[in-house]
């Protein structure tokens, strides 16, 4: 009993690692460019394929395909946010969410114009061992996800934190116009940050067709809304918060769906967010903000 | 209200517009493709018009607008299933919109009260995850018919009964802006503005906010309910959070705030799939870019400058 | 004011976008005339003009694709061979397919575009739900409404709709005697119940259970959503039952994805699927994980009679085809066959020679009877050395 729930517990590690390593880059467009990026998900699924691309078309060597993967990613977030998000900025922030949607509309079809809407089946570029703790047994791709979640996390908050681009981030966040007046370019501020974030995303896109070796041109529609919910979850625009809450995330969900009900499953995760914000307004880590006339 | 020109000619448009819509049905000119069209055009007005109270006159942003429907669509079909044999097909169709209505104006009170604490995003996606929760009860309930949903439901409301969607509609429509005009309607508004100033001249705002939402959820209700006649059969996939963005786009696209503007969008973006349809594998695609530039030319430079037009002026202004 | 603008926008939009639609309604009514029109000018033309519905786009667009690029390449050829014979006229053929992203109301709107632009027979829709949402209206219309899979049972309630895959029920009941003869002593079940044909073979799989007086038998039942990709939780609690074989009425993609997750947690349970497996194959990267599973397919991709269907597919379309394509070419076949025999392209005398056609499909022998449903043996199929064999009782 005690190993099963471990497993579950591994189980829910399984998943939630995605969801947390997704949930940082959507944070982190959030708590900059204050928008909901509803294509975040989208550009997961651009990974998986140019990924695919590189390795089974071009025939590229794994770590060649990796950097090719993550640079077609940032760029595409720089472009996205340049065509159809910048002419926007002084819009309400609902116009941004609504384009945004229809940015995540025009990647799943383009995508399905060019691969067809066959599942592709893609051999994982990680080894999927299974590495054995005793009883229990969790797969290397979890372990590898953790870890790069781990990093990418500590690394982002160092970055944000510490760095002078970071400040300029940062101030961006808390006032266009004055960032502006102390002579920080907003513009390209944005642009790294969308590149920041879609390079991210691309490195789930990465660990995620690892994970599940199948890629179809709706795949990132569903992390991306569970990612989103992690990252309400711990606090929208807090990078820590994003990993605490994907990661909670996917353990909730593991142990409903064991312990309760697979069908109620996602009435539970969702209950369980309900219940957090009512108590903690704005997420598990997230900052309270008091409005003022 | 005093009876003067303006309503009078109101009248007289509405008429005409009807006037006009029956005698494309009857004389045939019309299509059968855009003939399937009309109801789910009213039905979206309808709800584009319910959450534009909600998001545009009240200020929250709210993502589970489906569930209301979802809500509307099932209780009524349930009881129209059930009473189609005793009851004559007008009284029955009655009596399961009206409960639909009010079914879900009834958890959009018991969903609003604890929610509309929150703000904004979080307020989004808690909309959001009570929208996913019907819709993952309605699938686990066995009387709902779970995941293969209800069907032989009575076609009480398709096009041949245009009329009575119509009137729906209209009625819909009349009370919303109705209501906005009123006091209670600048007291939303002024919520939408600034809610502690509003607080502060003793405008009750949890009130005004959770009735708001509640009259905005029974709407929604009873378009699910006309949805659910027109089409014959629901399940719970049909509402999912993408059927409730999709209202959002409507609402948005048309302009936050803007009664007619959501009207025209929810026709409009009813229409162009179908429009598309010649487009065969671009449609999506398609459907997509229009969607981004209408979106950008919405917000643009180049939008203002046509406010010479006063149709456009009217449109364009941010209420 | 304000309410005023807002009535005459609604006039305005209303009567502009009607009168827009009421243009080009009136330019297909001049195109092809009014009803009894319609009828006269096909029966002059020679183009055969079959209808059907399915997603294309959206999470379900594989299964649309599917069935239109199977039924594409059954009507090239068909047309390369000369088209059809009826009586002392030659028709070719011509697919007017529809997205309805499988989506109810979306397919009524695809169904009426068909009919306005005039179709003589309607080949759909490709899932259950639309199909339900239509079978009154082809009813109504009295056309010919054969469904390449649609499974859900209400779908051939009419006289004019007609069916080529097995239904929910007949598959549930085959699946749970299938487990029944192999003498295994517990199985555990893992559907999908967000997805009707998951769902309804599931159901019937325990009904059959239950009046055999063996429902003891499911040990363990776990369930999914559509779009779910990872089964680790579900397969955990399958392997502490200690459940010999597994149910999964699935599609391949599920499916694919729950055999090699099983193989990643070291169970070692047997498998058994719905006709939904068929495909699965090609969705693993490592065709040793599903080593052993046996599902009802009607259609072998290596059979011999399948070779040709096969190539051609693989040449278009640079894709092994599924289940959902062969349903799609067979039913063109079936509807070519139901022309020939028919000797005439009215939909009375095309739903009533129905009853009276048999074809030797890729699907199988089919014949139909006249609630609708195909007369034909489902085979189990197994997967042996990465290869799909036809299974062995022995």
């Amino acid at each position: 009993m005690l190993i099963n729930f471990i497993e579950q517990l591994i189980n829910g590690l399984r998943t939630g690692s995605i969801y947390a390593l997704i949930a940082i880059g959507y944070t982190m467009v959030y708590g900059i460019a204050k928008m909901i990026n509803f294509a975040h998900g989208d550009i997961i699924m651009v990974g998986a394929y140019a990924l695919y691309f590189s390795i089974s078309v071009l025939g590229l060597p794994v770590p060649v395909a990796l950097v090719i993967t993550v640079i077609v990613c940032a760029v595409l977030g720089v472009v996205i946010e340049k065509v159809a998000y910048k002419p926007l900025r002084s819009a309400p922030p609902l116009a941004v969410l609504i384009t945004a949607i229809g940015m995540s509309f025009f990647l799943q079809s383009a995508s399905l114009l060019i691969f067809g809407s066959t599942p592709i089946p893609f051999q994982s570029v990680i080894p999927n061992v299974n590495i054995s703790v005793g009883p229990v047994v969790i797969s290397s791709i979890t372990v590898v996800t953790l870890i790069v979640t781990a990093i990418a996390m500590i690394l982002l908050t160092l970055f944000v934190n510490k760095t002078k681009m970071g400040s300029a981030m940062r101030a961006v966040s808390e006032d266009k116009g004055a960032a502006e007046l102390m002579g920080i370019n907003v513009n390209s501020t944005i642009s790294l940050t969308f590149a920041i974030g879609s390079a991210l995303a691309a490195v789930a896109g990465v660990l995620y067709i690892c994970q599940y070796q199948s890629m179809k041109p709706t795949l990132g529609a569903l992390p991306g809304i569970k990612a989103f919910v992690a990252a309400v979850l711990g606090g929208i625009g807090s990078i820590p918060g994003a990993m605490l809450g994907g990661i909670l995330l996917g353990l909730i969900e593991s142990v409903s769906k064991a312990y309760i009900s697979t069908e109620l499953a996602d009435a539970i995760v969702f209950g369980v967010l309900i219940v957090v914000l009512l108590f903690r307004p704005s997420g598990l880590l997230g900052k309270k903000k008091i409005v003022k006339v | 209200m005093k009876v003067n020109k303006k309503t009078i000619i109101n009248i007289v448009i509405m008429l005409l517009a009807y006037a006009l819509v029956f005698v494309l049905i009857n004389s045939g000119v019309l299509s059968r493709q855009y003939k399937s069209l009309i109801v789910p055009i009213c039905v979206n007005i309808m709800l584009a018009v319910s959450l534009n109270l909600v998001t545009g006159f009240l200020g929250e942003l709210s993502l589970g607008h489906a569930g209301f429907m979802s809500i509307g669509a099932y209780s009524s079909a349930l009881i129209s299933i059930a009473l189609s044999n005793t009851l004559p097909p007008a009284l029955a169709f009655f009596i399961a919109l009206l409960c639909g209505g009010i079914l879900a104006a009834f958890f959009g009170f018991i969903i609003g009260v604890p929610v509309l604490r929150l703000r904004g995003d979080y307020l989004a996606i808690v909309t959001l995850a009570f929208g996913e929760i019907i819709k993952s009860i309605i699938n686990y309930l066995k009387f709902t018919g779970g995941s293969k949903g209800l069907s032989k439901i009575p076609l009480y409301s398709d096009y041949r009964n245009f009329t009575v969607v119509f009137i729906i509609t209209v009625i819909t429509i009349v009370l919303i802006s109705n209501l906005i005009n009123s006091r209670d309607g600048r007291a939303i508004k002024s919520i939408r503005d600034n809610d502690i100033a509003a607080e502060s001249i003793g405008i009750n705002i949890s009130k005004y906010k959770v009735s708001a939402f509640v009259i905005a959820a029974g709407f929604a209700g009873i378009a699910g309910a006309l949805y659910a006649h027109n089409v014959g059969i629901i399940k719970p996939s049909i509402f999912d959070y993408n059927k409730s963005i999709e209202i959002l786009v409507f609402v948005v696209l048309g302009g936050m705030g803007n009664i007619p503007g959501s009207i025209i969008s929810a026709i409009i973006l009813t229409l162009l799939p179908e429009f598309l349809r010649g487009a065969d594998n671009l449609r999506m695609l398609l459907y997509a870019i229009v969607l981004i530039v209408m979106m950008i030319f919405n917000n643009s430079k180049f939008k203002s400058s046509l406010s010479l037009n006063k149709t456009f002026r009217k449109l364009g202004k941010e209420e | 004011m304000k309410k005023r603008v807002l009535l005459s926008a609604l006039a305005l939009t209303f009567g502009l976008a009607l009168t827009a639609c009421g243009n080009s309604g009136s330019n297909k009514a001049a195109d092809t005339g009014s009803k009894s029109e319609t009828e006269a000018a096909k029966v002059d033309g020679d183009v055969f003009t079959i209808g059907s519905t399915g997603p294309l786009t959206g999470a379900a667009a594989s299964y649309g694709n599917s069935v239109k690029n199977g039924a594409t390449v059954a009507i090239d050829e068909i047309n390369a061979a000369g088209g059809v014979k009826v009586g002392d006229k030659t028709y070719k053929l011509a697919l007017n397919f529809q997205d309805d992203e499988a989506k109810e109301d979306k397919a009524v709107n695809a169904y009426n575009k068909l009919m306005d632009s005039g179709i003589n027979v309607y080949m759909g829709a490709v899932t259950s739900g639309s199909s339900l949402a239509l079978t009154d209206l082809t009813a109504k219309d009295n056309i010919l409404q054969l469904t390449p899979s649609g499974s859900a049972k209400d779908i051939t309630k009419n006289p004019n709709a007609f069916r080529l895959c097995f239904t929910d029920p007949l598959q549930g009941k085959m699946i749970a005697d299938f487990v029944l003869d192999q003498g295994y002593e517990s199985v555990a079940v893992l559907y999908n119940n967000s997805d009707e044909y998951s769902t309804g073979v599931y159901e019937a799989f325990k009904d059959e259970l239950n009046t055999k007086g063996q429902s003891a038998l499911i040990v363990n039942e776990q369930s999914f959503t559509n779009d779910d990709v990872d089964f680790t939780t579900q397969l955990t609690q399958i392997k502490a039952s200690g459940a010999k074989i597994i149910f999964v009425p699935a599609y391949y993609e599920a499916a694919a994805h729950i055999v090699q997750q099983a193989k990643q947690q070291g169970i070692d349970a047997a498998f058994v699927g719905s006709d939904g497996w068929d495909g699965i194959l090609g969705q693993l990267t490592d065709k040793t994980q599903a080593e052993g599973a046996v599902f009802l397919s009607p259609f072998l991709a290596s059979d011999p009679s399948a070779a040709k269907f096969t190539d051609a597919y693989k040449k278009a379309y640079n894709a092994t085809p599924d289940q959902f394509a062969a349903d799609g070419y067979d039913s063109v076949y079936v509807i070519k066959a139901d022309m020939e025999k028919a000797g005439s392209i009215k939909s009375e005398d095309l739903i009533k020679a129905m009853t009276e056609i048999q074809v030797d499909g890729i699907t199988g022998k089919v014949s139909f009877s006249a609630d609708g449903e195909p007369n034909k043996e489902p085979k189990f199929v197994t997967i042996t050395n990465g290869e799909y064999q036809l299974f062995d009782n022995n």
